[in-house]
């Protein structure tokens, strides 16, 4: 379970998060929704300490994060996997070597015993025939579950998806959305979405909070999410022909 | 940045593939250019000091001298890192920056990595072997002019030997690696920086090669000097 109290960031004199409380649950996706543009790579980078909040407090079960040194840090970070929004693989390593990734930093594991849980992870993410190729060779599908596979390596308690299917096909990107839901309940992760993606909200939103311009502007869950009242978010779930569609049907029916 | 680049560093085992990749790309890619360069021209320094040689009073000895001197004291340290900061400046630059702007080191980070020493200090390391190439350099350089001036007819190779060993003055060899070896430092470092510190898309690593480039330059250009008179005068 991740805690976010009064987070606040800013660059200069513009305010990019201005003041977010919340809860991430375990062995559940939670979704950050909202449209480019209103923070929410800002949120998941202050929580993960790679942007230094101005002011507030993450707590990681129950410890704070920010007030750690860093070698403390370190086991926190130990726990964290995360995917971001371009893959960022190390393009100078093969899949293989990029998996491995993780396992050489943190842990002291023998190169033979780190083969095994990369492969382990290859499987999980059904990665055929890509171990010896490099990150330039695999197409964007392909990459994701890279991605993803580097993050879930070292068993990670916590689960950060920057836009996990940004730039993908709409089937490959359900694939996708649907395999980071299968890994955290399967690991029990608890695991944060960035999305701007309607379609992620159906497949996978399981507690969904809604960002508009550095504010948390609603919260709730899926089916919440098509009967509420709040009209930024329903003016955000709506703005697509397709979903519009969805209500003047459903309307018509009653 | 230097001071975060020697702290929190990597495991050993990682830290030394990581060097002996950079100096295969920062020193050992770098041989062939620097070769060809300081054969030509110090082929060319040959002729011009020949061809200037128009008063019969002045030895052909001179030739020799001259060579020697503006190879050793300024053409290999000074020029030939100039042109190190457009080959392995921009490389280092666009390299650091590219891995910037698709959050690879935001990945480096995450994992709990000090990304500075992961990446900076190996190039610092593999750039202590630079004045190695700038030795070949003045080796090569010095060769160019014997064979430019020998067999281009200009003078004999006694002559051209003998102005070669005149008036040496060792400080000169300490003098021009002591600046060699700042040089690399800042070959290694202010690329690094623009790298690191850049923020946006592929155009803005594009102008961060370039903005580093002419940073180096104008660094090498001014330590030279201030090197120099400190010195030699
Ligand atoms: N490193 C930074 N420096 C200054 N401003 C930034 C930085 N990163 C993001 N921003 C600004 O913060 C705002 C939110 O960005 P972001 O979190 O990336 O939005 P998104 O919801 O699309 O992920 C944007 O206006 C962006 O310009
Ligand atoms: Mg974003």
């Amino acid at each position: 379970m991740i805690e976010v109290r009064d987070l606040r960031k800013g660059f200069g004199d513009v305010e990019v998060l201005k003041g977010l409380n919340t809860t991430f649950e375990k062995g559940k996706t939670n979704l950050i929704i909202g449209q480019s543009g209103s923070g929410k790579t800002v949120f998941i980078k202050s929580m993960l300490g790679l942007f230094r909040p101005d002011s507030g407090k993450i707590l990681y079960d129950g410890v704070c994060y920010s007030d750690l040194d860093f070698e403390d840090q370190r086991d926190i970070r130990e726990k964290i996997g995360m995917v971001f929004q371009g893959s960022a693989l190390f393009d100078s390593m093969t899949v293989e070597e990029n998996i491995m990734f993780p396992l050489r930093m943190f842990t002291k594991m023998k190169k033979n015993e780190m083969l095994e849980r990369t492969n382990t992870v290859i499987d999980r993410v059904n990665l055929e025939n890509a171990n010896h190729r490099l990150p330039s060779e695999i197409s964007g599908g392909m990459q994701k579950r890279v991605a993803i596979a580097r993050a879930i390596v070292n068993n990670p308690k916590y689960l950060f998806c920057d836009e996990p299917n940004s730039g993908l096909d709409p089937h490959t990107a359900t694939v996708i959305d649907n395999l980071i839901k299968e890994i955290t309940e399967e690991y029990n992760i608890t695991t944060i979405i960035n999305t701007h993606d309607m379609n992620s909200v159906m497949e996978i939103g399981e507690k969904i909070i809604f960002l508009k311009k550095g504010h948390l502007a609603w919260e709730g869950d899926k089916s919440q999410i098509f009967k509420t009242d709040n009209e930024e978010v329903t003016n955000f779930v709506y703005s697509s022909n397709l979903f519009k569609m969805v209500r003047k049907a459903q309307n018509a029916k009653i | 940045m230097i001071k975060e680049t020697f702290v929190k560093p990597t495991k050993g085992k990682v830290l030394r593939i990581l060097i002996f990749k950079e100096i295969d790309d920062l020193i050992i890619g770098s041989l062939g250019i620097v070769a060809f360069i300081s054969f030509f021209v110090g082929g060319v320094v040959a002729i011009q000091t020949a061809l200037n040689l128009t008063n019969p009073i002045i030895p052909k000895e001179l030739i020799g001298f001259a060579s020697r001197q503006s190879v050793i004291l300024e053409f290999a340290p000074t020029f030939l890192s100039i042109i190190m900061a457009g080959k392995v400046g921009s490389f280092i630059t666009s390299s650091i920056g590219t891995m910037r702007v698709t959050e690879q080191i935001d990945a480096l980070e995450v994992m709990g990595i000090n990304s500075l020493n992961y990446l900076v200090f190996p190039k610092i390391v593999a750039m202590c072997f630079y004045p190695f190439v700038i030795a070949i350099a003045m080796f090569l350089g010095i060769l160019g002019a014997y064979v430019a001036a020998v067999y281009g007819g200009f003078t004999t190779a006694d002559q051209f030997l003998t102005g070669l060993r005149d008036d040496f003055i060792p400080f000169h060899i300490v003098y021009a690696f002591l600046k060699t070896f700042i040089f690399s430092f800042l070959l290694a470092t202010i690329p690094s920086y623009h790298g690191f510190y850049m923020r946006g898309g592929a155009l803005e690593v594009g102008k961060a090669s370039t903005t580093s480039f002419v940073w180096t330059s104008v660094a090498i250009i001014v330590t030279n000097y201030f090197i120099t008179q400190m010195l030699l005068s």
